[in-house]
């Protein structure tokens, strides 16, 4: 029994966070608000030399074969830069469908590699989500008809866009008319590879919920530090401290949920769903209670637009409800608290 | 990360678990917050010990089985889901048994631990005074040298079932000149000693669950110090750390809660789900416990890869009051106007368990440094603001 990180995962992190530190800075996140297309092709291509876009990509395919663990401190990082990119669903989510296909799919290993070395874009519209995040930007979609599941090239689909208060975040309804060209699992297979796609999508936006509440903490922890009123930083009052101290005690307690979650999806234990539920639940109000307590001790300064609190507030804000909202959540983890079988009580976190 | 269970884990899991089917006292024991009921749990304890399941993570030689922190987690969890009694020399085990090994002499752990986990020895703590609660720098209980002895003078207060208790451990200041947080001494002192007069306090549930302790010219040999004169503050603080820290709240207690309290609700769901609400506390507290169990897990792994438990300790202080006082709120709403019956009640749900857990689960936030203390700690020394 060991519920930690080895050291190779946490040094990984440290060098992600480092890198992304100087590529993803807020000025350049506020340019890339303003384009039209949100996306930057600069941002992407030195995310892919440093091998990020490989990570979930097997190893005889060029990539690094991480699995879900790896992932969860990944998204953390993702989260915490906000990152005007959807790395993730394309190296991640869409990733892990594509790897899951029979070998005798067409085109199956020619996506794998270019989504290694970082020359495709893919979308993911799972049904959970009512728009399809960076539809537009996509050179290819993994759309959903039933329970098949169709790789539909961009040229093949019409996207009306539905902007977002997140401008990083690219949303669209996407028109399209399925046919068996496109069709690569139908079925049981199609219903089970939307399933695994379902709790890779919602770890993935837990994760990154959980970093931006660390990032949204960690400016506000610097911002009333320098702020002075009635002569002393306001961070030395209590009520500004007491704000603080909840944000960080419950980002404390959902990441070992987050952990535990990745952990379960790595190895296809059967309580999955309810892991991936109850990690997506502590991150989100991890999230959204930053984001409020963060924009309180800023006071008025947190309610502008030129403060960069605001981007991580709407990127918290926006992925709270995306991947299944907290109605969804909340209905899976009762099913199996109040379900007849539950196995409750102690001795029972970790063995099913 | 690897989270299967060794072979040896699990074997331990199922030597406790089967001790524990065999040994566990059918009928409840009286409450420990009374005489008779105190008297059933030394007893009881004494049968932990005689096992070698009173402290498991103690060594051989001090009457444990020197386990890792995970069979310890294991032990507890087993312990909370057989339903075993509380555990009534916490204090003591628990608080200054760590303090000392790391503190203590040879001869003072040879004298103190074994009788401590057998339960021989019952320990109050005396920390706090009538003016130093929050503040404990604020001591002015006094210890003054003469020869081989301290002269004790003072009160404390608050003491838990210290009227039923062998021994105290606390500060006491020894340097008359000196202030705040320097010239305090941490004794242990013989509750039976002349001059010590110990008066009960009921607390909420109506028993004399604490006490006042008056300290009138109390003698106590000098060997009865743990660490050095003038240096007792430091030595409380290494306390304070374990008692916020892990030990004192095991997951397995909170988890068994919530098992109860999900079985609570399924027995009165009819009435439960006229008000929404209910069912979505009664998740919550699964997931509460889950995630403080995997926190623990979490730490304990990182523990053992050398790192030490920090400021964040006081985060789960915070975690698991709250969660206790949430899971015993919820109980009360779904026994709605029954909830309000006491033990004797001809028609009270299960003894008055809720009512009971739910009266002290209202202390938690308050003892052990109360939840405003460690949000200050938090933001201070966890996340580096300025001192008020
Ligand atoms: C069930 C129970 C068992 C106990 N057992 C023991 C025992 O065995 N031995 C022992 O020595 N003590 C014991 N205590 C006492 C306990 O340690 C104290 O109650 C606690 O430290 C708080 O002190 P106080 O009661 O004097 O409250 P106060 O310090 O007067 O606090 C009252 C309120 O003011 C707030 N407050 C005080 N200072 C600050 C500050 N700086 N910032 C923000 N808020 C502040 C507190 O948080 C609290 O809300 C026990 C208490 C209880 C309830």
């Amino acid at each position: 029994m060991d519920f930690t990180f080895t050291d190779d995962q946490l040094a990984f992190r440290e060098a992600v966070s480092r890198f992304l530190m100087t590529e993803a800075a807020p000025e350049m996140l506020r340019e890339i608000w303003d384009t039209d297309v949100g996306r930057s092709p600069d941002l992407r291509h030195k995310i892919a030399e440093q091998g990020l876009t490989a990570l979930s990509v097997p190893e005889s395919l060029g990539g690094l074969g991480m699995d879900d663990v790896a992932w969860s401190l990944m998204t953390q990082e993702l989260g915490y830069y906000a990152i005007p990119d959807s790395l993730a669903d394309t190296a991640y989510v869409a990733a892990g469908l594509i790897a899951a296909l029979p070998e005798t799919v067409a085109k199956r290993e020619e996506r794998l590699c270019a989504i290694a070395d970082g020359s495709i874009r893919i979308a993911v519209g799972h049904p959970v989500n009512p728009f399809v995040a960076d539809a537009q930007p996509a050179d290819l979609l993994l759309l959903a008809h039933g329970d098949e599941v169709h790789a539909v090239p961009r040229a093949l689909v019409d996207v009306i866009a539905n902007p977002s208060v997140d401008h990083s975040r690219r949303l669209g309804r996407v028109v399209w008319e399925p046919n068996s060209a496109t069709r690569v699992a139908a079925g049981e297979a199609g219903r089970a590879l939307w399933a695994a796609t379902l709790e890779r999508g919602v770890l993935s936006a837990a994760g990154q919920l959980l970093g931006l509440a660390q990032r949204m903490l960690d400016l506000s922890v610097d911002y009333t530090a320098q702020r002075k009123q009635f002569g002393k930083p306001i961070g030395s009052f209590q009520a500004v401290k007491h704000h603080l101290a909840d944000v960080a005690t419950r980002i404390e307690f959902a990441k070992p949920v987050l952990y535990r979650a990745a952990h379960a999806l790595a190895h296809g234990e059967a309580g999955v769903a309810v892991r991936v539920s109850h990690a997506k639940l502590a991150c989100g109000e991890a999230a959204w209670l930053a984001a409020r307590h963060g924009i309180q001790v800023h006071g008025a300064m947190g309610y502008t637009w030129e403060v960069d609190l605001q981007m991580f507030m709407k990127r918290a804000w926006a992925l709270d409800a995306s991947w299944g909202d907290r109605g969804f959540h909340k209905t899976r983890v009762a099913g199996f608290v109040l379900g007849d079988a539950a196995a409750l009580g102690p001795g029972r976190t970790f063995e099913e | 990360m690897e989270l299967a269970f060794t072979p040896r884990q699990r074997a331990f899991r199922a030597e406790v678990r089967a001790w524990l089917a065999d040994n566990v006292p059918r009928t409840p024991l009286a409450s420990y917050d009374t005489r008779e009921g105190f008297e059933q749990h030394r007893e009881w304890e004494r049968r932990l010990f005689d096992a070698r399941l009173s402290m498991v993570m103690w060594p051989e030689a001090l009457g444990g089985r020197g386990c890792d922190l995970i069979e310890w987690l294991i032990f507890e969890e087993e312990y909370y889901a057989s339903g075993a009694p509380l555990r009534v020399n916490q204090n003591g085990q628990l608080l200054l048994g760590p303090t000392l090994m790391e503190f203590g002499t040879e001869a003072q752990k040879q004298r103190f631990l074994p009788r401590m986990a057998s339960s021989e020895d019952m320990w109050a703590q005396g920390w706090s005074e009538p003016n130093a609660g929050s503040d404990m720098a604020a001591i002015t209980s006094k210890a003054i040298r003469e020869g081989d002895h301290y002269v004790l003078n003072g009160q404390k207060t608050w003491s838990t079932r210290a009227i039923y208790a062998d021994w105290l451990f606390g500060l006491f200041r020894s340097d008359p000149a000196s202030s705040r947080h320097h010239g305090l001494s941490f004794l242990t002192v013989p509750l039976d000693s002349p001059g010590v007069t110990i008066r009960p306090i009921r607390a909420l549930n109506g028993k004399e669950a604490f006490a006042e302790i008056f300290f009138d010219d109390v003698r106590v040999p000098v060997e009865n110090r743990i660490g050095d004169e003038g240096k007792g503050w430091h030595v409380a603080m290494a306390t304070a750390g374990f008692e916020r820290g892990l030990l004192l709240r095991s997951p397995g207690r909170f988890q068994h809660t919530t098992r109860r309290l999900v079985a609570l609700y399924q027995a009165h769901r009819e009435v439960a789900d006229r008000d929404p609400a209910i069912r979505d506390a009664v998740c919550e507290s699964w997931m509460g416990a889950e995630a403080y169990a995997l926190s623990a897990y979490h730490t304990v792994g990182r523990l053992a890869k050398g790192a030490r438990i920090g400021d964040e300790a006081s985060t789960n202080k915070i975690v698991w009051s709250e969660l206790d006082l949430k899971m015993h709120e919820t109980a009360m709403r779904i026994l709605g106007a029954r909830g309000e019956l006491v033990a004797e009640a001809p028609e009270a749900e299960d003894g008055a368990s809720w009512l009971e857990g739910f009266l002290f689960a209202q202390a938690g936030p308050i003892y052990a440094g109360t939840n405003e203390i460690q949000r200050n700690i938090i933001a201070e020394r966890m996340l580096g603001l300025p001192k008020s």
